[in-house]
């Protein structure tokens, strides 16, 4: 693999890497206040219709992330009225999100549109564009580090570099206001939060908001901007491995994002070779699709260091009287 | 405190989740602009006002029966296992080996031997999840949902490589034997001459779906093991002290599971197509998930829930036929039944608790 090869990897391992961050914080938020949320897939495949079907009935892609974003806010505030205000269990709820949004966008899609449950394809406006970063050609002349400047650091559009400022953002919010303070708190001990007189419910659904929120930005990029529109189960499965990845980060900003581009790179590595030579034996195309997965279970089952989740994770809190 | 009496929890209580989800599909479907009463007529007329549609109703019913038992006895051990789906496709696998490779002299004994087969290998299939779970703390939910996409390459690898006939083009095994070919309703109820259930897939496995009720019935309720196992699900620590080991439950109750889950394929797969196909599962294990709560994980609610939504298929593909809704209709309100009688269970549940705790007030005084 030539240096030039090697960057085009690493730089659509970026592109494959955002959605899963962008999901992989949104988890985090919810996780961390002590809500379970295996609806990450159902949100991000509902905005992702959502963004791709306003951007292409207004002709602006920020039209659309924003009704991506409200799209998932909708399904995330079921979720908290389900597992917040009615004590439902967090995990069927997810699987009823993940399915009610499965099946509504293709509904919506074809009632709407009439092309088979996708939208048309997005162009111009209503397509995310990339930026590129100032110097780029001014450095392109500088070995490796120009061309590593121009393919990988420049080019990409927003949303990427949006989801990259959230890793240390969140961190802050996290670990240095007092609000990421009773944010953690809620999620391991809800009563001593309770005690000190902060809302529970209240702290609550403004994680499962910002979960919302950042699930929106996720199907938005995934639609608007990886891809040129929505099709039927886009997201396949990146909820899931962007959970995987969150427990693989042990629930952590900065981890979260090293855990989240090693999922890209390996999602990039099965779309750009569709089977590999190995030292003479073929290794078929369905092992490197099924690896993300491979991985996620080795990972899950903890022989990369036990991951504890928070500890009033899905529970719901009872206020005792 | 004082409770509801058990046949308003059993009865009431999904009769009204399930009105919500009702008046809500047909909310979803006003939306899209088309009429829901006359949706709902199509459905009827296709499902069950022709033996053809019985036989289309009941076929998928036997499906979601097993599937539904699956998550059920996983339940039971407060296990959630969401892959059935991996587990059907597996066990689809197992069906194939046993009825290409082993000569059957006839199908009553090719259908147990298939059972068998599908049975194995949809444990097997569940066997890792259950064991990380019970060994490593690994959350089966992510586990189970992992292995239903590694199940459906393995599944695409077996068809393309391995078990695809030389020169056939589609990924799917060969043909079964005549020999082994179940005989579908059409066969067994219709006289001679009689189009009753022509052309439905519905086959002799139903009774054995009847039979696996009975079946997991008496395991649950009527044997030690069944009541380990909800012992273990209403409380882990109390089961500890009882000498319950956890490690054997977990992985008991999700060996059960992914039997169940797999023993779906003697349906699809020896039943209707009669050869391995890659998308015989159709979304089963998920539609188990609602069977099991509103069935309550029990036989008897399982029986009644997989015959609504088999009923909801079918009359789901019928609309899909003759007017503009998608498919897709039925997922949504497979969801939205998920979502009431499963998520939001509480909010049918609080106020009629509170409903019957003030009669029950007023008798006293």
């Amino acid at each position: 693999m030539d240096f030039l090869t090697l960057l085009q990897v690493l730089d659509s391992s970026v592109r494959l890497a955002i959605p899963l961050l962008l999901a992989c914080l949104a988890g985090l938020y919810s996780e961390r206040a002590g809500i379970f949320d295996i609806g990450l897939e159902g949100k991000m495949l509902a905005a992702a219709f959502a963004a791709a079907a306003f951007a292409a009935v207004s002709g602006s892609v920020w039209i659309g992330l924003l009704a991506g974003i409200g799209a998932s806010l909708i399904l995330s505030a079921i979720h908290g009225v389900a597992s917040i205000t009615f004590r439902g269990n967090q995990l069927i709820s997810g699987v009823a999100i993940n399915m009610l949004a499965s099946g509504v966008t293709v509904l919506i899609a074809q009632a709407w549109f009439a092309q088979g449950g996708r939208t048309p394809s997005l162009e111009g406006p209503e397509r995310l564009t990339p930026v590129n970063l100032p110097f780029a050609n001014m450095f392109e002349n500088i070995p490796v580090f120009g061309a590593t400047y121009k393919e990988l650091v420049s080019g990409h559009n927003v949303l990427v570099y949006v989801a990259i400022a959230l890793v240390p953002l969140t961190w802050w919010l996290l670990y240095q206001t007092r609000f990421g303070l009773r944010l953690r708190a809620v999620g391991e001990n809800p009563a001593s939060v309770d005690t000190a007189g902060v809302s529970v419910i209240r702290l609550r659904f403004t994680a499962v908001a910002i979960c919302g929120i950042l699930c929106g930005v996720a199907g938005a990029y995934l639609a608007t901007g990886l891809q040129a529109g929505f099709i039927k189960d886009m997201t396949a499965g990146r909820g899931f491995v962007a959970l995987a990845a969150l427990i693989f980060a042990k629930w952590r900003p900065w981890q979260a994002l090293w855990a989240c581009m090693l999922f890209g790179l390996l999602q990039a590595l099965s779309v750009r070779f569709q089977s590999i030579e190995l030292g003479g034996i073929t290794i078929p195309g369905q092992l490197m699709e099924a690896l993300p997965y491979i991985l996620t279970v080795i990972i899950l089952a903890g022989f990369v260091g036990r991951a504890i989740p928070p500890r009033a994770g899905g529970e719901p809190y009872v206020k005792e009287r | 405190m004082n409770r509801m009496p058990l046949w308003a929890d059993a009865i009431l209580v999904p009769m009204f989740s399930l009105l919500l989800a009702a008046i809500f599909s047909a909310l979803v479907i006003l939306g899209i602009g088309e009429n829901p009463i006359d949706a709902f007529q199509l459905m009827v007329d296709g499902a069950l006002k022709r033996s053809a549609g019985w036989g289309y109703t009941l076929y998928y019913a036997t499906n979601y029966i097993f599937t539904g038992l699956a998550v059920a006895v996983a339940f039971h051990a407060r296990l959630f296992n969401i892959g059935g789906e991996g587990q059907a496709m597996v066990g689809g696998v197992g069906v194939a080996l046993v009825c290409l490779y082993i000569p059957w002299p006839h199908w009553s004994l090719a259908i147990i031997g298939a059972s068998v087969g599908a049975a194995l290998f949809g444990a097997a299939w569940a066997i890792i999840p259950a064991y990380l779970q019970a060994k490593r703390g690994s959350h089966i939910v992510i586990t189970t949902i992992m292995f239903n996409y590694i199940a459906f390459s393995l599944l695409g690898y077996l068809l393309v490589e391995v078990l695809r006939p030389a020169g056939a083009m589609d990924p799917a095994s060969a043909s079964f034997p005549e020999a082994t070919h179940l005989p579908n309703f059409h066969d067994m109820f219709a006289p001679e001459g009689s189009r009753m259930f022509r052309g439905a897939p519905a086959n002799v496995t139903f009774f054995l779906a009847l039979a696996a009720c009975v079946v997991v019935w008496l395991l649950i309720w009527r044997t030690k093991l069944g009541f380990d196992i909800r012992s273990f699900g209403k409380s882990e620590t109390a089961a500890k002290y009882a000498g319950i080991s956890p490690l054997r439950i977990t992985v008991i109750a999700m060996l059960l599971s992914g039997a169940l889950a797999g023993m779906m394929s003697v349906n699809t797969t020896l039943g209707e197509s009669e050869r391995l196909i890659l998308n015989s599962t159709e979304g089963a294990g998920f539609v188990g998930i609602a069977v099991a709560l509103m069935g309550r994980n029990h036989p008897i609610g399982i029986l009644l829930a997989a015959l609504l939504f088999g009923f909801l298929n079918q009359g789901g593909a019928e609309l899909a036929l003759w007017t503009n809704i998608p498919r897709e209709l039925i997922v949504v309100i497979q969801a939205l039944v998920i979502l009431f009688t499963g998520a939001l269970d509480n909010l049918v549940r609080m106020p009629l608790e509170r409903l019957f705790l003030s009669f029950g007030k007023k008798r006293k005084a």
